[in-house]
């Protein structure tokens, strides 16, 4: 390099070099563009608290657009996966969703979002009219309410509802064998703690009449200490404990309740327990925790899951999420539905994907299917069971009835309004 | 509200026990975090908004620590002893350039540490939470004190605790170091003019704060999760406890921290939807009452 002191020249290719850095920095992630190649867009929470699920998602995403692409892509386009951080904000989400599609030329959307921002995509979608897939909003309202229904739109998935209905049943069912009436709820206080809990206990009382609740906490999200939460349920002392923490609060609240032996006092039913990012970072579980299942390679108990949790755990060196499955889901459905199309074009995979039922290692009797009357997932592996602290973590998975989830869902529906 | 709640568990001894001791475990590890945050205030006049992120460390230490060890004393020792280094360090070379600068400048220094410490946990210990564990030595099954429950773990930290705040406050009081320290709070002028050198003694006030965090996040690390950005919510708490006990006040952070664990616990029985609220109500009703905190020292 030429040491001359001109600094007016040097400061301008300094700032010019520095720019170009930016650019090139600022350039969003995009896997590397080949000929006739189809752009598809996916707004995820890569940065924060959940960052660990939205990377889940990602990586789920990319193992499966690599078979697809292998496989000669979507009717002969490869698939190039453009993926933005919302940073979990709404209004992000969205943002980030339009200029995927405007900018970017995105012709179909991944919408890895919390419920939080789900929503404000989904209002993207109707807006553009572009095909969209919401893998990660778990709230029911919205595929089940009508006034939220768009032809483009679907949702691979589970739904709150159907959680509730089955976790519900389960309980019911121990609490009847067992005599549990008095029961205590411990769920975070926001949209997503204070629904599912009302569900499961609508569900809970529904099928076990005489159960009884005693003493309700709403910790806040994201609250470091709960030594008051556990104090309190010990004196109510329930039969039964609720909980649809989640996470690190989980794991804390576990680790806190554990020193107060407050599991060896009554049984526990925490819906979010039988996840490997929850289960393989609590070091001293309590035997017998009940969960639903997330993502667990064991159950369905099929080689094909089984080979699925494997192949993604050889690749990315942790286990994959509930997050995980329900993006994987996504890009097979959308393979599935252009083959049957034989088109990438968005409208055409969107009226192929309408009651399409696919084979899939994460389906309870081996295939989902995209429900043709409101755009969601059903026919997926669900159930419950109780943990041990070592692998498989849940040995005995008892399986939710799809016939009872779907005559039961009909009739919430009905009660809500929207059917 | 759930009065009959409250009102049954004064009426029962254990359930007296029990909230209390929670209240207390609460508001001794609050203290810890707390006292470092108002002896900077009191020594150094910066408001360290980064102090959480001490508590951060302190617990990632720790566990590190009792990885690699597999002892819990060693944990404990790594978590307060490698805080009190990067407090060292980050007053040496950072906070030190700031002194007597505007309070904005101050706040966007220290925020930035905020931003830049997490990132720097993130990228070594991983975005995803963590959990130490708890020794074997303390899986045993708690106490029970008047039929109350209390785990002894809580005692070993509540015991911790109580010895940090005696020692300090004794030395404080007694020593002539301590005595150094609260004459270069009061005039730091005068202070470095007698030949003292005012730089080590900051640089010493802030180790030591930054160590107490640590010894928290050190003592939390067992039974909280462990995850970039734990220091922020403890941190909210800390600055509400030093306001209620009077910024640069030992005792009014004491007396604060135990306070709010108190609300924290009664008030989750009699107010389930309202704990957190209380907590913010007490705070006005003080800044109202005594603008200076309970225990601070009145404006001139």
């Amino acid at each position: 390099m030429k040491r001359t002191r001109t600094p007016g020249i040097s400061r301008r290719s300094t700032l010019a070099l520095m720019g170009a850095g930016a650019a090139t920095l600022a350039a969003p992630w995009v896997a590397r563009a080949q000929a006739k190649t189809i752009k598809v867009g996916m707004p995820t929470i890569l940065s924060g608290r959940v960052a660990q699920l939205g990377t889940s998602s990602r990586n789920a995403v990319m193992l499966e657009v690599e078979k697809v692409n292998a496989a000669g892509g979507l009717a002969g386009r490869q698939i190039e996966m453009v993926i933005r951080d919302s940073k979990g904000q709404p209004q992000e989400a969205a943002r980030v969703a339009r200029e995927l599609v405007n900018t970017d030329g995105c012709e179909l959307l991944i919408d890895a979002e919390a419920s939080s921002g789900a929503f404000a995509v989904h209002e993207v979608a109707r807006d553009l009219g572009v095909f969209c897939i919401h893998t990660n909003s778990e709230t029911s309202s919205l595929t089940a309410d009508p006034k939220q229904h768009i032809p483009n739109a679907f949702r691979t998935a589970r739904q709150g509802v159907h959680d509730s209905i089955v976790g519900g049943s389960y309980a019911a069912a121990i609490a009847k064998a067992k005599g549990l009436k008095k029961w205590a709820t411990c769920s975070p206080d926001y949209a997503y703690g204070r629904d599912t809990t009302a569900e499961y206990v609508t569900y809970l009382k529904r099928f076990a009449p005489d159960v009884e609740i005693i003493s309700e906490s709403w910790p806040k999200l994201f609250q470091p200490d709960y030594t008051e939460v556990v104090t309190k349920i010990l004196q109510a002392k329930p039969q039964a404990l609720y909980s649809c923490l989640w996470g690190g609060d989980l794991t804390s609240y576990i680790d806190q309740a554990n020193i107060y032996a407050l599991f060896g006092q009554m049984e526990v039913f925490a819906v979010n327990m039988a996840d490997y990012t929850a289960l393989t970072v609590v070091k001293n579980l309590p035997k017998g925790i009940h969960s639903g299942n997330r993502y667990i390679k064991t159950y369905p108990a099929t080689p094909e899951n089984a080979a699925w949790g494997d192949a993604y755990k050889a690749k990315y060196g942790e286990y994959p999420t509930n997050w995980s499955w329900e993006n994987a889901t996504a890009i097979m459905l959308i393979a599935e539905a252009s083959k049957k199309a034989n088109s990438a074009d968005g409208k055409k995979i969107a009226e192929a994907m309408k009651g399409l039922k696919i084979k899939s290692p994460f389906g309870a009797d081996g295939t989902v299917t995209m429900r043709g009357e409101d755009h969601t997932l059903i026919g997926y592996a669900i159930g419950w069971g109780t943990t041990i602290p070592q692998e498989p973590y849940v040995p005995q998975v008892q399986a939710g009835d799809w016939k009872t989830i779907l005559e039961l869902e009909a009739e919430w529906k009905k009660s809500k309004g929207y059917a | 509200m759930d009065l009959d709640a409250l009102t049954g568990c004064l009426a029962s001894s254990a359930c007296l026990v029990t909230q209390t001791t929670s209240g207390l475990i609460i508001g001794m590890l609050l203290f810890l975090v707390a006292v470092g945050l108002t002896l900077i205030f009191g020594v150094l006049k910066v408001v360290n908004f980064s102090h959480g992120a001490f508590y951060m460390f302190g617990a990632y230490f720790a566990m590190t620590a009792y990885q690699l060890t597999g002892s819990f004393a060693l944990a404990m020792f790594c978590g307060a002893a490698g805080t009190a280094v990067i407090g060292l360090i980050f007053e040496r070379v950072f906070m030190s350039r700031v002194y007597g600068a505007d309070v904005l400048m101050q706040l966007l220094v220290c925020y930035a540490f905020v931003l830049i410490f997490d990132d720097v946990v993130r990228m070594i210990w991983g975005p995803e939470f963590k959990s130490m564990g708890m020794p074997a030595a303390f899986q045993v099954m708690p106490l029970f004190i008047a039929g109350g429950v209390v785990p002894p773990y809580y005692l070993l930290l509540i015991g911790v605790a109580l010895a940090a705040a005696l020692i300090l406050g004794l030395g404080l009081a007694r020593t002539r170091i301590g005595k150094v320290i609260r004459a270069a709070a009061h005039n730091p002028g005068m202070v470095s003019a007698l030949g003292i050198n005012t730089g080590l003694i900051y640089g010493g006030v802030f180790a030591l704060g930054g160590m107490l965090a640590g010894l928290a996040g050190a003592l939390a690390a067992p039974v909280r999760s462990l995850t970039p950005g734990m220091g922020f919510s403890v941190l909210i708490e800390s600055f509400i406890v030093t306001v209620i006990g009077g910024m640069g006040s030992i005792l009014g952070a004491l007396i604060g921290a135990l306070l709010i664990g108190l609300i924290r616990s009664f008030g989750s029985l009699g107010f389930p939807l309202f704990t957190e609220g209380l907590m913010y109500l007490f705070m006005v009703i003080v800044l109202v009452s005594r603008p200076s905190g309970l225990f601070g020292k009145e404006v001139a």
